[in-house]
C-alpha cells in the first residue's frame, strides 16, 4: 500500500459471539485488516446484529438494534465482521427492514455498501492474495450458509488458506450443506439440529483432518460441540485464527 | 386432510428414530439432488430462465382475474365445464356430483396434491365409490393408507423391501413364487393391477401443472403415462387445479416446462406432457366425452394481497425439499400436512393458519438452499420469517420464549448495560469451563446439550481486552 494515502478506516463489527466467546478471533481479524493496509476501530456502542430477534419474528426490536448499529458504524469507510451471517444481516437485511423509514432507510442502504465479511473484504476489496502464516497439518473448510449464499464467500478463504505454509486443504463431502446451527433453532429443534450436525461431523471425520475451519462462530460452536461429544480430537477454529496465526489459545471446545 | 403440524417436534423425533425411513431418505442426495445439478449445468441459460419464469408468474398473479376470465371463456368454448370452488368443501361437493351424474362406480386418479389438500379420496369413498390411484407412488401410499411424503415422489419414504412386502400381502391372486427383486418387476406388477382399473373406470381425475388462458387448455406432465390413461380412457375427465396454475400463453408453458423437469428430477423434459382442450371432438378417435375443470381457491386469493403472494409462483417441482437439510433429516410426514419441506413451511400456514402450522416456518435454519434452487425464485426463507413475525405479533410463541427474547433484546438495545453484563457473566462461565474447554450441560440449553457439548468461552470479552489493548498502546 502506498504510505502517502491515508489508510482507510475500518469499523470492526465484532459480533456478539466473538465478543463473548472467542476474543482471539477479534484480534485475528484486527491483525488481518491492518495487514491489508487499513486502520481498525471498534465502536463501543455495538452489541449484536439483531438476528436472534429478527429470526424470531420480533421485527420492532430488530429495527431498534439496527438503528443502534447503523449509528455506531456509519462514520467508517468500511465495516467488517468476522462472520458471514452478521455481515449478511447488516448488508442485506437492514436495508429491507428499514426501507419504509424515510430517515433511516437511506442510512441503512449507505451502510450496506460498506459492509463486508472479513475474508471477502481482504480478498475482494483489499486484493490480498496471501498471508504470513504457518500451520503444519491438514484442514477442511465448512462453507457457512449466509456467507456462502448471501455474500458469495467461497473461493476467498480457500485462496488465502492456500498461502498458509504447511497447510493442506482437503474438501469434505457436502461442504455447502448447513451444519444445523441456525441460532435458536439448535436449541428449539435440538433433535433435528443434531441429526444435521451428525451428518456434518460424519463428513468432516471422513477426510481425517487435523483442523476444521469455518468463517462463522455459531456453526463452529455447533460442530465443535458435536465433535467433542463424539470424542474427536479434530481441532476447531475460526479461519481468521489460522490466517493470522493467532493460535495461542486452545481450539474451540479444547481445555487448557 | 387433518393436520399434525402442531406436533412437528414429536413427529420429527419419531422420524429420526425410524431406521427404515432414514434408509429411504438416504437415497435423496445421490438421486434427485445430483440429477438436478447435472441438468442445471448442462443448460447455460438455466439461471436466466428462472428470471423469465418468475416474471411470467408475477405478471399472471398481478392480473389473475383477467387471465382467469379469459381462461374460462376459452375453455368453455372448447367444450369444458369450468367450476369455481372457493373452499375444499365446495370442490369435494362439485366433484362428487359430477361422479354421481356420470353414474360412476370406479374412479381412477392421476397424481394431484390438490386432491390430497381437499381429502378427495375419503369423500368419494364415503359415498361408495372405488377410488384408485394410478401413479405408482400414489398407489403405494394408498394401499398402505398413508399420505404422500413428497410432492413429486409420494412414496420416497418407503424402501423397496417394504413395497415388495405390501405387494405380496395385497396381490394374493398372483403366484407366490413370483420374483419381485428389480424395481422394474414391481412396476410391472402394479401396471397389471392398474390396467384393469383403467379399463373399467367411469371417471378419471387428474391435477394440472398448468392452465393456459390463451387456449383454455389444461396440461399434465408425468413420467409413467398413467395420467394419460386416467384422463383418456374414462368417459368423464375431471381436472382439479388450484388458481395459481394459470399462465397466459402456450409460450409461457414451454418456458416454465424447461425448468420444471430439470428442477424436479433432472430430466430435460418429463416423459409425457399432455395438453387437454375440451373433451372428445366428433373427429377424435378417443378421449373423454365430458371434460370438467374444478378450480380451487381454498385461501389462496387471500394470500394474493399479502407479502405471501410470491408463494403462488410455485410449480411444485419439489427441488426445495430435495435440497432442504431439515426435510432430508425428517422426511415429509413430520411436517404434518399435505405440502412438506420449505414450500410447505410457507404455504401451510397460509392455508390452515399460523396457529396450527406455526412450527413449520420455525423449523428452519434459514440456510437458504431452497431459495437457491427454486426455479421460480421464491424467497422461501424470507416468507418463513414473515410467518414468524405474524406469530410473534399474535403472541403465539411460548411465554418463556418471549420472556427470554425480551430480556435479550433489552440488553442488545443498550450497549453500556450489555457490555457490563457480559463483563460480569463471561469470566464466570470461562472460569468454570476453562479446564475441560467445554460444558456437557448448561441451564436453558438442554436442546443443545442433550446431543452436543457447549464449548466454553475464552473468559474475557473482546471489548474488555480491546480497551486494555488500546490503553496499553497509548501508554
Ligand atoms: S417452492 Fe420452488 S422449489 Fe419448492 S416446489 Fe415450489 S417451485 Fe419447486
Amino acid at each position: 500500500m502506498s504510505s502517502s494515502l491515508p489508510r482507510p478506516r475500518v469499523g470492526l463489527f465484532v459480533t456478539c459471539l466473538v465478543d463473548l466467546y472467542r476474543p482471539s478471533v477479534g484480534f485475528a481479524a484486527v491483525k488481518l485488516i491492518e495487514a491489508s493496509g487499513c486502520q481498525v476501530d471498534v465502536p463501543e456502542t455495538q452489541t449484536c446484529c439483531g438476528q436472534p430477534a429478527y429470526n424470531s419474528g420480533d421485527r420492532l426490536s430488530t429495527i431498534e438494534i439496527a438503528k443502534t448499529t447503523i449509528a455506531a458504524f456509519e462514520k467508517f469507510d468500511f465495516v467488517v465482521a468476522p462472520s458471514g451471517s452478521c455481515a449478511g444481516m447488516l448488508k442485506k437485511h437492514y436495508p429491507s427492514l428499514l426501507k419504509d423509514d424515510k430517515a433511516w432507510g437511506p442510512r441503512a442502504t449507505a451502510l450496506a455498501t460498506k459492509v463486508h465479511e472479513l475474508i471477502n473484504f481482504l480478498v475482494d476489496v483489499r486484493k490480498m492474495t496471501a498471508v504470513e502464516a504457518r500451520f503444519d497439518g491438514t484442514a477442511t473448510y465448512h462453507d457457512s450458509c449466509s456467507g456462502l449464499r448471501e455474500l458469495g464467500v467461497k473461493d476467498q478463504p480457500r485462496q488465502l488458506l492456500a498461502s498458509v505454509k504447511g497447510l493442506t486443504l482437503t474438501e469434505m463431502e457436502d461442504n455447502e450443506v448447513c451444519c444445523g446451527f441456525g441460532g435458536t433453532f439448535s436449541v428449539k429443534y435440538g433433535d433435528v439440529s443434531n441429526a444435521m450436525v451428525e451428518k456434518k461431523t460424519h463428513n468432516i471425520a471422513a477426510v481425517k483432518p487435523d483442523l476444521l475451519l469455518a468463517g462463522d462462530l455459531g456453526c463452529l460452536l455447533n460442530m465443535a460441540g458435536k465433535l467433542k461429544r463424539q470424542g474427536s480430537t479434530i481441532a476447531v477454529r475460526h479461519v481468521a485464527e489460522i490466517l493470522a496465526q493467532e493460535t495461542s489459545d486452545p481450539a474451540l471446545g479444547d481445555g487448557s | 386432510m387433518n393436520s399434525t403440524s402442531h406436533n412437528f417436534k414429536d413427529n420429527a423425533r419419531a422420524a429420526l428414530g425410524d431406521k427404515q425411513l432414514q434408509d429411504a431418505l438416504g437415497n435423496l442426495k445421490g438421486g434427485l439432488v445430483a440429477q438436478r445439478a447435472r441438468a442445471r449445468d448442462a443448460l447455460p441459460e438455466f439461471e436466466d430462465l428462472r428470471d423469465v419464469a418468475r416474471d411470467i408468474k408475477n405478471h399472471t398473479l398481478a392480473n389473475l382475474d383477467l387471465y382467469m376470465e379469459a381462461y374460462e371463456k376459452k375453455a368453455t368454448e372448447a367444450g369444458a365445464v369450468v367450476h369455481f370452488a372457493p373452499t375444499a368443501d365446495d370442490a369435494r361437493a362439485i366433484i362428487l356430483e359430477i361422479c354421481q351424474q356420470a353414474g360412476a362406480r370406479i374412479v381412477t386418479k392421476g397424481k394431484s396434491m390438490v386432491s390430497e389438500e381437499i381429502s378427495l379420496n375419503h369423500h368419494l369413498e364415503d359415498a361408495g365409490l372405488e377410488v384408485v390411484e394410478t401413479d405408482l407412488g400414489e398407489y403405494l401410499v394408498q394401499i398402505r393408507h398413508e399420505t404422500p411424503s413428497h410432492i413429486i415422489a409420494p412414496a420416497i419414504h418407503l424402501t423397496q423391501a417394504q413395497v415388495e412386502a405390501d405387494f405380496r400381502r395385497l396381490h394374493t391372486h398372483l403366484p407366490k413364487e413370483r420374483v419381485l427383486v428389480e424395481p422394474a418387476q414391481l412396476v410391472n406388477e402394479a401396471r397389471q393391477i392398474l390396467r384393469e382399473k383403467f379399463q373399467r373406470a367411469d371417471v378419471g381425475i387428474t391435477g394440472a401443472n398448468f392452465l393456459i388462458a390463451e387456449t383454455g387448455s389444461s396440461v399434465i406432465v408425468t413420467n409413467e403415462g398413467n395420467g394419460d390413461l386416467t384422463q383418456s380412457l374414462a368417459k368423464t375427465h375431471i381436472v382439479l387445479a388450484s388458481i395459481e396454475k394459470l399462465v397466459p400463453t402456450l409460450e409461457d408453458v414451454s418456458t416454465i416446462i424447461r425448468l420444471l423437469a430439470r428442477s424436479a428430477t433432472g430430466q430435460e423434459i418429463s416423459t409425457y406432457t399432455t395438453f387437454s382442450t375440451g373433451g372428445r371432438r366428433p373427429t377424435d378417435p378417443d378421449g373423454p366425452v365430458n371434460y370438467h375443470v374444478v378450480i380451487l381457491d381454498n385461501g389462496r386469493s387471500d394470500l394474493l394481497a399479502t407479502e405471501f403472494r410470491e408463494v403462488l409462483r410455485c410449480i411444485r417441482c419439489g427441488a426445495c425439499m430435495n435440497h432442504c437439510p431439515v426435510y432430508n433429516a425428517v422426511g415429509g410426514h413430520a411436517y404434518g400436512w399435505v405440502y412438506p419441506g420449505p414450500i410447505g413451511s410457507v404455504l401451510t400456514p397460509g392455508l390452515i393458519g399460523v396457529k396450527a402450522a406455526g412450527h413449520l416456518p420455525n423449523a428452519s435454519t434459514f440456510c437458504g438452499r431452497c431459495e437457491q434452487v427454486c426455479p421460480m425464485k421464491i424467497p422461501l426463507p424470507k416468507l418463513m420469517r414473515h410467518w414468524r413475525e405474524a406469530e410473534f405479533q399474535q403472541k403465539d410463541n411460548s411465554a418463556g420464549f418471549r420472556a427470554g427474547l425480551g430480556l435479550w433484546s433489552y440488553f442488545a438495545r443498550r450497549p453500556k448495560l450489555y457490555h457490563l453484563a457480559a463483563k460480569i457473566g463471561i469470566p464466570m462461565l470461562g472460569a468454570l469451563g476453562r479446564r475441560r474447554g467445554r460444558f456437557a450441560w448448561l441451564p436453558l440449553t438442554s436442546g443443545w446439550t442433550k446431543h452436543r457439548d457447549m464449548p466454553a468461552p475464552q473468559g474475557r470479552t473482546f471489548q474488555k481486552l480491546w480497551a486494555e489493548h488500546k490503553a496499553g498502546a497509548q501508554r
